[in-house]
C-alpha cells in the first residue's frame, strides 16, 4: 500500500494533540517550520495493512482568518501555500461536546475542497452528557466522512485508522461558499444533533468555586505553594540517590584509576561537573509534572482569568501566566510558550521578563550558597530561615518582573488596545499517557543539554584550569598558573566592587552557557586548586570559610537577575528574530544584576 | 445594552458586534467565536480585581473577554433575563 500523509487540524482545545499522541505514540519529532517559530509536530504510525501514515499536528486555529503566527501556519498549510508541507488528507478534529463553535471551522475548511475526514473527538463525553449526534445526517450535511474518536482511550482512534487504511484516493468536492457560517452551523445542529444542556454541570460547579473572587484566588495561591513545596520535598530522595550514585562512581574511579591527568579529568571535570547538574533532573520533572497536569486539566486558563487584571496593570496579560509559570522550570520552554500570546507587545514583554522567573538552573546556585551561609535556624518558631531566604529570592524575581514590565509599558507609551479573548475549556481528567509523553519530551531536552553543552563546557573548563601546568618549583596552587586562573584575575577588578573573587569570576564564564554550571565550575576550580582530596569533596565548608557573607549575598542577588544563560538569549533571538531584543534583554539583565549585587554587597559590608 | 453591562448570572441575546476601528480584528474575531446576531449569551463570572475580565458563555464555550472587548457586543434590548 502506498504511504499517506495527513494533517490534524482543528480549534484549540479540541483534543487534537491527544489524538496525535494516540496515533503516533512515542514516534514524534518536534521542530520548527522554516523561517518562523511555530512548532512543527510530526509523527507516523503503521496502519494494519502495512501502510505508513505520516501525521502532522497543526497549531490550533479558530478560523482561516489568522490572528497569530500559529494560525497563519495552519491557514497556509490548509490552503496549500507551503510547498514543502502538503498533506494529502486533512483530519478535522472537533470536540463533540462543542460542535456549535467547532463546526464553523469545519465549514470554513470544507470550502477549500481539500480531501477531508471529520473526527468527532471526545464522543464518549458527548454521550455521557446526553448529546445525541446523527452521524449519517451530519456526514450528509458536511459532505465528508465523519468518524468517532476518543483520543484519551486506548484504541480510541480505531475507526479513524480504518478509514485512513481504506483505498484512496480521498476526494472531497469543495462546499459551496456560505456567507453566514454560524447560521449554517445552527441549521446543521438542528438537523443532526440533540443537546439537552448547554454546558456540563461539572464545569458550572467547578467554575463557581475556582473563579470565585476570594476562594478562587486562595485556591490558586495554595496550588502554587504546594507545587513549589513538592518540587523541593518530593525531589529530595531522588536527588540524594543520584548524588550517592555519582559519589560511588567517583570513589570507584579514584580507587582504580592511576593518578594523573586522565583521573583528574574524570573526577574533577566530568563527575564533579555533570553530577552537579544531573541532580536537578528530579526537580525539573516534578515541576513539569505539575505544569502539565494543570495544563491538561484546563485549570491554567482559569489562572490566567483570575490574574489578568493584575498582569495588565503591570504591562503583561493574563495569558503571560502560563509562559511565566513554565519559566520557573526553565526560561526556554517558557519563552517558547509565549507563542500562544497573539498580541505582539504582550508577547515581547513576556519574553523579556521570563528570565527573571527563578528557573530550576538557579536552584543549584541558591542551594549551595544558602546551605553554606544562611544558618539553619527557625524564624518566629514557625519557618525555617533557609526556606525564608529562598522564598525571598523567588519573590524578588517575580516583583522585579512586574516592575520591569511596568517600566517597559511606560516607556513605550503604547495606547493601542490589546485583546484577551481567551477560551476557558471544559475541565478534563488529564490522561496519564499525554502527561508521560510530555515529561519524556522535557526530560529528554534536559538530558541532551547535559550531554552536549554542559559536558563540553565542563571539559573545556577543566582544560583551561589545568593548562598550562605550573612551572617546576612553583609554590602557589596549580590553578593560579592556568589560563582560567589568569582570566579570573583579569576579570577581578570589574567584579571587585560587588565582592566577587577570581574563582567566582571564572565560574561566571561557563555559567554563561547554563547557570547551573557555575556550581560545577566552582567545584572544578576549587577541587583543582585544593591541596588535599578531602577539601575537594566539600565545596560548602570550603566557600563558607573563604568567602565573606557579603560576597555570598551579593552572588545570590546577582543570580536573581543573572543574564548569563546563552541558551535563553539564543531562544529569545529565535523567537523574536531580532538581535535588538537580545541586546535589550542582555543589557537590562546585566545592568540590574550588577546594580543589585553592588547594593547588596556594600550594604552587607556595612551592616553585617 | 452592551454585553459588558450584564450582571453576573444574567443572560442576553446578541444583536450585533460593533466595530470600533476599520478594520477591527477584535470585532471580526468575536464574530468568529460565535458572537453573532440572535445568539444567547450569559455572564458567568467576573475577574476578582475590578470586575475585569468577564467570563462569557456563548454556545457551548466560555470565553474570558476584557471589558473593552465585551463593550463591542450589543445586546437586544429587553431580552435580558436572569436565569439563576
Amino acid at each position: 500500500m502506498s504511504n499517506l500523509s495527513i494533517a490534524l487540524v482543528g480549534n484549540p482545545n479540541c483534543g487534537k494533540t491527544a489524538l496525535f499522541n494516540q496515533l503516533t505514540g512515542g514516534r514524534q519529532k518536534v521542530a520548527n517550520y522554516a523561517g518562523v517559530t511555530v512548532e512543527r509536530k510530526e509523527g507516523s504510525f503503521r496502519a494494519p495493512s502495512g501502510r505508513r501514515v505520516q501525521v502532522l499536528d497543526l497549531p490550533g486555529a479558530y478560523s482561516l482568518n489568522a490572528t497569530s503566527p500559529d494560525e497563519a501556519i495552519t491557514r497556509d498549510i490548509c490552503m496549500g501555500r507551503l510547498d514543502d508541507v502538503s498533506p494529502e488528507l486533512l483530519v478535522c478534529v472537533v470536540d463533540a461536546t462543542n460542535l456549535r463553535l467547532h463546526l464553523r471551522f469545519v465549514l470554513e475548511l470544507r470550502q477549500l475542497g481539500r480531501p477531508m475526514v471529520v473526527a468527532l473527538n471526545m464522543s464518549d463525553a458527548a454521550k455521557r452528557r446526553g448529546i445525541r449526534i446523527d452521524r449519517e445526517r451530519l456526514q450528509a450535511e458536511l459532505g465528508c466522512p465523519v468518524v468517532d474518536t476518543i483520543a484519551i482511550r486506548k484504541g480510541g482512534a480505531a475507526e479513524l485508522i480504518t478509514r485512513l487504511d481504506a483505498d484512496g484516493p480521498f476526494e472531497t468536492p469543495a462546499a459551496a461558499p456560505v456567507d453566514d457560517l454560524h447560521g449554517e452551523v445552527a441549521r446543521i445542529l438542528r438537523e443532526a444533533v440533540d443537546v439537552p444542556r448547554r454546558t456540563a454541570a461539572v464545569d458550572d460547579a467547578l467554575d463557581r468555586v475556582l473563579l470565585h473572587p476570594v476562594a478562587g484566588l486562595l485556591i490558586l495561591a495554595v496550588t502554587m505553594f504546594l507545587m513549589f513545596q513538592a518540587v523541593y520535598a518530593w525531589a529530595a530522595p531522588f536527588a540524594d540517590g543520584i548524588d550517592a550514585g555519582i559519589g560511588l562512581l567517583a570513589d570507584g574511579v579514584a580507587r582504580f584509576m592511576p593518578d594523573g591527568l586522565l583521573k583528574s579529568l574524570v573526577t574533577d571535570g566530568l563527575l564533579a561537573g555533570i553530577g552537579g547538574v544531573v541532580v536537578f533532573l528530579p526537580q525539573i520533572l516534578i515541576l513539569f509534572l505539575f505544569i502539565l497536569i494543570l495544563e491538561e486539566s484546563g485549570y491554567l486558563p482559569r489562572a490566567a482569568f483570575l490574574l489578568d487584571r493584575l498582569m495588565v496593570g503591570a504591562g503583561l496579560t493574563g495569558r503571560s501566566f502560563i509562559p511565566l509559570l513554565s519559566s520557573f522550570a526553565c526560561a526556554i520552554p517558557g519563552i517558547m510558550a509565549a507563542r500562544t500570546i497573539q498580541d505582539p507587545r504582550d508577547r515581547l514583554a513576556t519574553i523579556l521578563v521570563a528570565p527573571l522567573m527563578t528557573c530550576s538552573a538557579r536552584l543549584p546556585v541558591y542551594a549551595l550558597l544558602i546551605g553554606a551561609f544562611i544558618p539553619n535556624q527557625s524564624v518566629g518558631g514557625l519557618f525555617n530561615l533557609q526556606g525564608v531566604v529562598l522564598f525571598v529570592l523567588y519573590v524578588a524575581g517575580i516583583l522585579s518582573a512586574l516592575v520591569v514590565a511596568y517600566v517597559m509599558k511606560m516607556l513605550s507609551r503604547d495606547t493601542a488596545e490589546h485583546a484577551l479573548m481567551l477560551e476557558l475549556p471544559s475541565y478534563r481528567v488529564p490522561s496519564p499517557r499525554d502527561i508521560a509523553l510530555g515529561l519524556w519530551e522535557r526530560g529528554g531536552i534536559f538530558i541532551r543539554r547535559v550531554g552536549t553543552i554542559i559536558l563540553s563546557l565542563t571539559i573545556i573548563l577543566w582544560l583551561l584550569s589545568t593548562f598550562p601546568a605550573p612551572p617546576a618549583g612553583a609554590t602557589g596552587p596549580a590553578i593560579d598558573y592556568s589560563l582560567a586562573g589568569r582570566i579570573g584575575h583579569w576579570m577581578e577588578p570589574l567584579f571587585a566592587p560587588i565582592g566577587f573573587n577570581w574563582q567566582i569570576c571564572i565560574a561566571l564564564i561557563p555559567g554563561l552557557a547554563a547557570r547551573e554550571v557555575a556550581v560545577s565550575a566552582l567545584a572544578t576550580v576549587y577541587s583543582i586548586s585544593a591541596a588535599d582530596d578531602l577539601a575537594a569533596q566539600q565545596l560548602t565548608p570550603l566557600i563558607s570559610s573563604q568567602w565573606s557573607i557579603a560576597t555570598a549575598l551579593s552572588l545570590l542577588a546577582w543570580y536573581v537577575f543573572a543574564p548569563q544563560c546563552l541558551s535563553t538569549l539564543a531562544v529569545i533571538r529565535r523567537e523574536t528574530n531580532s538581535w535588538k531584543t537580545v541586546g535589550l534583554a542582555t543589557g537590562y539583565l546585566f545592568g540590574l544584576a550588577y546594580l543589585a549585587s553592588l547594593l547588596v554587597y556594600q550594604i552587607a559590608r556595612l551592616w553585617l | 445594552m452592551k454585553l459588558s453591562d450584564l450582571r453576573v448570572g444574567d443572560s442576553g441575546v446578541v444583536e450585533a458586534v460593533d466595530t470600533q476601528a476599520d478594520p477591527d480584528p477584535i470585532a471580526t474575531r468575536l464574530g468568529e467565536l460565535g458572537f453573532v446576531s440572535g445568539e444567547p449569551v450569559r455572564l458567568v463570572a467576573r475577574g476578582p480585581l475590578g470586575g475585569d475580565p468577564l467570563l462569557i458563555q456563548v454556545g457551548f464555550t466560555r470565553f474570558a473577554l476584557r471589558r473593552a472587548e465585551a463593550e463591542r457586543v450589543r445586546l437586544v434590548n429587553g431580552a435580558g433575563a436572569s436565569d439563576e
